[in-house]
């Protein structure tokens, strides 16, 4: 089957707007997994945390090293998967410690 | 594949790949680095490479310094074709407290008895520092506009890379298993992939070091705790240098990508834990939302956990093994490896190459947890 991403400037990872020869490059260095590309290229740290570029990534690992794509090692997905904002998550565990306080619970550290 | 090498290093962090430059540079090059996964892929990749050398201690301060030194063209220092990300936009130590105010006037003497450019600043100065500052309940601050953080991984490649030119060699994706000993004296590991000789051994696998020193017949007290950080979606310049406070816990700075990175540091039990939880979530964005209010509208996009690797005086153990000589454990840097990596690199090759150095190595030795001449230091979160 053709590649859909064959083109050297499609970008693979559009958050932080890398293109599949960036990406390529950095296979050729030497680089073998999707977590070791994320941490030199950022691809994936972006806000959608590579929904996207992950598959991608996956892709071009699979056909440079000739490897099943369920081989190619994926990276943790880590929470919170859909961005919330800090005066939420701030005020969540104001309330929370309110409520555990009432009921003699202990607070944080800080 | 060659199976005898002059020195193997195991753990690919940044001490390890650090110590394979330095020993490299002054003529060892016969090194074998052995990785269980990839370079930086423990704690040196997760975690927050702030360098600071607004320290309490002397010893700390110069570690920072002299590594600071370093980390300041670290890029030529090692011919990397990369930049290492360094970016002083300095350090902000709140006080909450009045007895830490007091312990910062401390620090302050011992930093400029170190020539450290740091200050004392009252609540209004800090806010002309970080117009953002909550100033509510702060008592003072200090700071130095040469610290700063730098990209973990670019530095471990750096030194890598560096490393490799000089003839070492790397081995990822290998565990070592075990280890060889001969009449007290190391004789090389057992891995994954086969045996390997060496009558030196370096262990640098951090939180592992424990359980290889195990093998090696020495009890090393360092602990593994997880710390738990976060990032933000990416905005314009807010803050330029990283924000702390020890009796809050927290620490928080915006990277030169525009995200901010922060955490708080909650005692834990010891575990190898990385599962990241709602609680730190929450708990870190109230004390950070506290402490800086404009945070409040930022949205989280990851969180992560970590592991430090704590000593029971929370600073670094070089102890060579008495029942196998030449196997050297340089572990237990309580969260704080990465800034004083390339100075205890260079502390450990002086050693092992047997050249001088203006730092005495054995005051590092675990001896001390018997003898009481423990490394105190009083500016730790
Ligand atoms: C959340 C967090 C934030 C931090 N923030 C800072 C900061 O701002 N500034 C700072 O200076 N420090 C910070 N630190 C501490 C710093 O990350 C560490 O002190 C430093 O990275 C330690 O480097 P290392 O090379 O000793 O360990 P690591 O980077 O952990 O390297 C050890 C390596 O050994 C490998 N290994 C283990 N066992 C074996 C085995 N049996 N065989 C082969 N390989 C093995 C591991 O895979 C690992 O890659 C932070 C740590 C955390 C967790």
């Amino acid at each position: 089957m053709e590649n859909r991403t064959d083109d050297k400037n499609t970008i693979l990872c559009r958050c932080e707007d890398l293109t599949r020869e960036a990406i390529l490059d950095c296979i050729r260095a030497g680089f073998c997994t999707i977590d070791e590309i994320k941490r030199v290229t950022r691809a994936g740290m972006g806000p959608c945390q590579g929904r996207t570029c992950r598959l991608l990534i996956a892709q071009e690992l699979s056909s440079y090293y000739h490897i099943p794509m369920e081989e190619v090692l994926m990276p943790t997905f880590r929470p919170p998967t859909r961005p919330v904002s800090m005066g939420v998550l701030a005020d969540a565990w104001k309330e929370g410690q309110s409520g555990a306080a009432e009921n003699g619970g202990k607070g944080g550290t800080a | 594949m060659k199976r005898e090498y002059e020195v193997i290093i195991i753990g690919g962090g940044i001490i390890g790949c650090a110590t394979a430059f330095e020993l490299a540079k002054r003529g060892i090059t016969d090194i074998l680095l052995i990785e269980k996964r990839y370079l930086t892929s423990g704690a040196t990749g997760r975690c927050g490479a702030g360098i600071r050398q607004q320290w309490g201690s002397e010893l700390n301060a110069r570690l920072a310094l002299e590594s600071t030194h370093i980390f300041e063209h670290l890029e030529e220092y090692t011919g990397y074709g990369h930049s290492c990300g360094l970016h002083q936009g300095g350090y902000l130590l709140v006080a909450y407290t009045q007895k830490e105010w007091d312990q910062f006037q401390e620090n302050l003497k011992v930093q400029h008895r170190l020539g450290i450019d740091s200050r004392a600043l009252t609540p209004q100065e800090a806010k002309q520092i970080v117009p953002y500052l909550n100033t509510d309940g702060v008592y003072g601050a200090t700071f130095c506009q040469k610290d700063g953080h730098a990209d973990p991984f670019h530095c471990t490649q750096a030194y890598a890379q560096g490393a490799a030119r000089m003839g070492v060699e790397f081995l990822t994706y290998t565990e070592v298993t075990g280890l060889q000993i001969q009449n007290g004296q190391i004789a090389g590991v057992e891995t994954t992939k086969g045996p390997f000789s060496a009558r030196i051994v370096l262990n640098c696998a951090n939180v592992h070091a424990p359980e290889l020193a195990r093998m090696a017949g020495e009890e090393i007290p360092v602990t593994s705790e997880r710390h738990q950080a976060l990032v933000t979606e990416p905005v314009a310049p807010l803050i330029d240098c990283m924000v702390m406070a020890f009796s809050r816990s927290f620490y928080v700075q915006q990277t030169p990508h525009g995200s901010f990175v922060m955490g708080i540091g909650p005692r834990e039990e010891p575990s190898f834990s990385f599962r990241s939880t709602w609680q730190f979530l929450e708990q870190n964005c109230a004390v950070m939302c506290e402490a800086l209010p404009v945070l409040r509208k930022l949205n989280v996009v990851r969180q992560w956990a970590g592991q430090y690797d704590l000593s029971p005086d929370r600073n670094p153990i070089i102890d060579e093994a008495k029942q196998a000589r030449g196997f050297y454990s340089i572990c237990g840097f309580s969260g704080h490896g990465f800034m004083v990596g390339p100075r205890i690199a260079i502390l450990m090759a002086n050693h092992l190459a047997g050249k001088d150095d203006t730092m005495d190595i054995r005051m590092f030795s675990k001896k001390r947890y018997e003898t009481g001449k423990l490394l105190l230091e009083p500016a730790v979160v």
